[in-house]
């Protein structure tokens, strides 16, 4: 039985991936799985991040659009290092 | 391909459509009518009541609406016979003239002149004779096929576009090519992932209907009333909570669960029934849970797939509203609302397409009688739409 992913992304042109499993404590070596062909990429994780959020996948600027399905989910609005929990603290719609 | 012939037990209408429930319904045209049709309910076993807050002094687009919703909750399959109450006689006809045209037993009470204590003793006397016709039927063997299944999502997170959504569009695709009708909506709640869905529309004409109807939600309800974020509406707090951040990623999750391979076929309003035959339709709908559903169920739809991240617990008086949860700490924490477990998927140890057979299987014991969560916990909301403010 292969290990359990603690994040999945849904594309590989995706910067950000979800987590999964409760409890996750923030780590250099967290498991994901791409769902589109289901190869595995290796992440890391700033802080401990509840099942269900985001985790920043590279580093992105104020501005930048942040990808998930492959799709813009809105803008960049507090920069994001690499294995930073991307929420409504740094994350906005660019609808409303 | 197997689902093709599956079949189920269920109730073969006067209209030729296939119900699943077998309710006796007692509907009030309006909202002061609702203690007489609460009272014909307690008296008589097997009619259900469905008390609601309008029916007065509304007009024009929203009085059709109106008495589009009633008639079709009235005409659903999944309701054996109907009685209708109403303030004055009129109107009450005009609904009992409408569910009458399915051909199945209808009949309509009047208060004014009569008093609630005479109307509810006649309205009885009719309930009674219309629960011994509804239990007097007879499940029949008949194609699943053939079912209007319904879907909509609540209190979503970012499981719901991994997980629950994806399950029902595989449904979907198993389905709708062997005859299924399937209906999907939430016009507000598509924002981000609309030009996706007008690209799933059957047609150039039915892809320009569809981004008409969501520009119209956009301009005279979002625009007209919007505020920062939609007051943590869109997302909701729920949303946010299981870690959907904005409306764009919520709605490509949304749209997850219209499947991969199957289009739209029309563009429906609220409450309208489907006219051009089995496939997959988008209805133009609030987002809210109980809104939606009772819409669907008044176009028509007589089984309902609800993929749910967080823990919606939403049912409906007449259709039987199946949950389906990706989501593995809301199946542990609420598991007496979650009819198809799938969360095994973000384990990596089931597949979307053995989710999908998953909800198959209970949307045939469904279908066949089985409650679900919704049923068995009392959720019965009906709740109207209402467009704007009466007159």
């Amino acid at each position: 039985m292969p290990r359990q992913p603690q994040l999945l992304v849904h594309d590989h042109r995706d910067n950000v991936g979800v987590v999964v499993v409760e409890n996750l404590t923030a780590g250099p070596d967290i498991l994901g799985v791409v769902t589109e062909d289901n190869s595995e990429i290796r992440a890391v994780c700033n802080q401990d991040v509840p099942i269900g959020h985001k985790v920043a996948l590279r580093d992105l600027a104020v501005g930048d659009s942040v990808i998930k399905y492959g799709q813009d989910i809105g803008k960049v609005v507090a920069p994001i290092r690499r294995g930073d929990h991307v929420h409504t603290h740094n994350l906005k719609t660019k609808r409303w | 391909m197997a689902t093709v012939n599956r079949t189920i037990w269920g109730y073969r209408r006067e209209n030729g459509r296939i119900g699943v429930r077998n309710h006796v319904a007692i509907l009030p045209l309006d909202d002061i009518s609702n203690a007489a049709c609460e009272a014909v309910a307690a008296h008589i076993k097997g009619a259900i009541a469905l008390p609601h807050a309008y029916g007065r002094l509304q007009f024009g687009e929203d009085l059709d609406l109106h008495f589009r919703t009633m008639i079709g909750t009235g005409a659903n399959p999944n309701v054996a016979a109907c009685i209708v109450i109403g303030i004055e006689p009129q109107w009450t006809q005009r609904v009992v003239d409408g569910i009458a045209a399915t051909g199945k037993p209808v009949a309509g009470f009047s208060i004014e002149g009569n008093g609630d204590i005479a109307t509810v003793a006649a309205a009885s006397r009719k309930a009674k004779e219309f629960v011994h016709f509804a239990t007097g039927q007879v499940r029949q063997e008949l194609p699943l096929a053939e079912l209007w299944v319904a879907a909509k999502c609540g209190e979503s997170d970012t499981t719901t576009g991994l997980a629950s959504c994806p399950t029902v569009g595989n449904m979907y695709d198993k389905l709708i090519p062997a005859g299924l009708y399937g209906c999907f909506g939430e016009t507000s709640e598509l924002t981000g992932a609309e030009h996706l869905a007008a690209a799933r529309a059957a047609s150039p004409e039915i892809a320009e209907k569809f981004m008409r109807t969501w520009t119209a939600y956009q301009n005279d309800v979002i625009e007209a009333h919007k505020t920062s974020d939609l007051s943590d509406s869109q997302p909701t707090k729920g949303n946010i909570a299981g870690g959907l951040t904005t409306i764009e990623e919520k709605a490509l999750g949304n749209l997850e669960k219209i499947g991969k391979r199957v289009s739209f076929i029309d563009v429906l309003q609220p409450a309208e029934a489907p006219a051009r035959g089995p496939g997959l339709y988008f209805m133009d709908t609030s987002s809210a849970a109980a809104e939606c559903c009772t819409l669907q169920a008044a176009a028509g739809y007589v089984v309902h797939c609800f993929p749910t991240g967080q823990g919606n617990i939403i049912g409906n008086p007449i259709m039987p509203v199946i949950k389906i949860s990706g989501n593995p700490r809301t199946v542990r924490t609420m598991s007496e609302h979650i009819d198809v477990d799938v969360s095994a998927i973000v384990r990596r140890e089931m597949t979307i397409a053995q989710a999908g057979d998953a909800l198959i299987e209970a949307i045939v014991q469904t279908a066949n009688g089985r409650y679900t969560c919704a049923e068995a916990l009392g959720h019965h909301e009906f709740v109207m739409t209402k467009l704007y403010r009466s007159a």
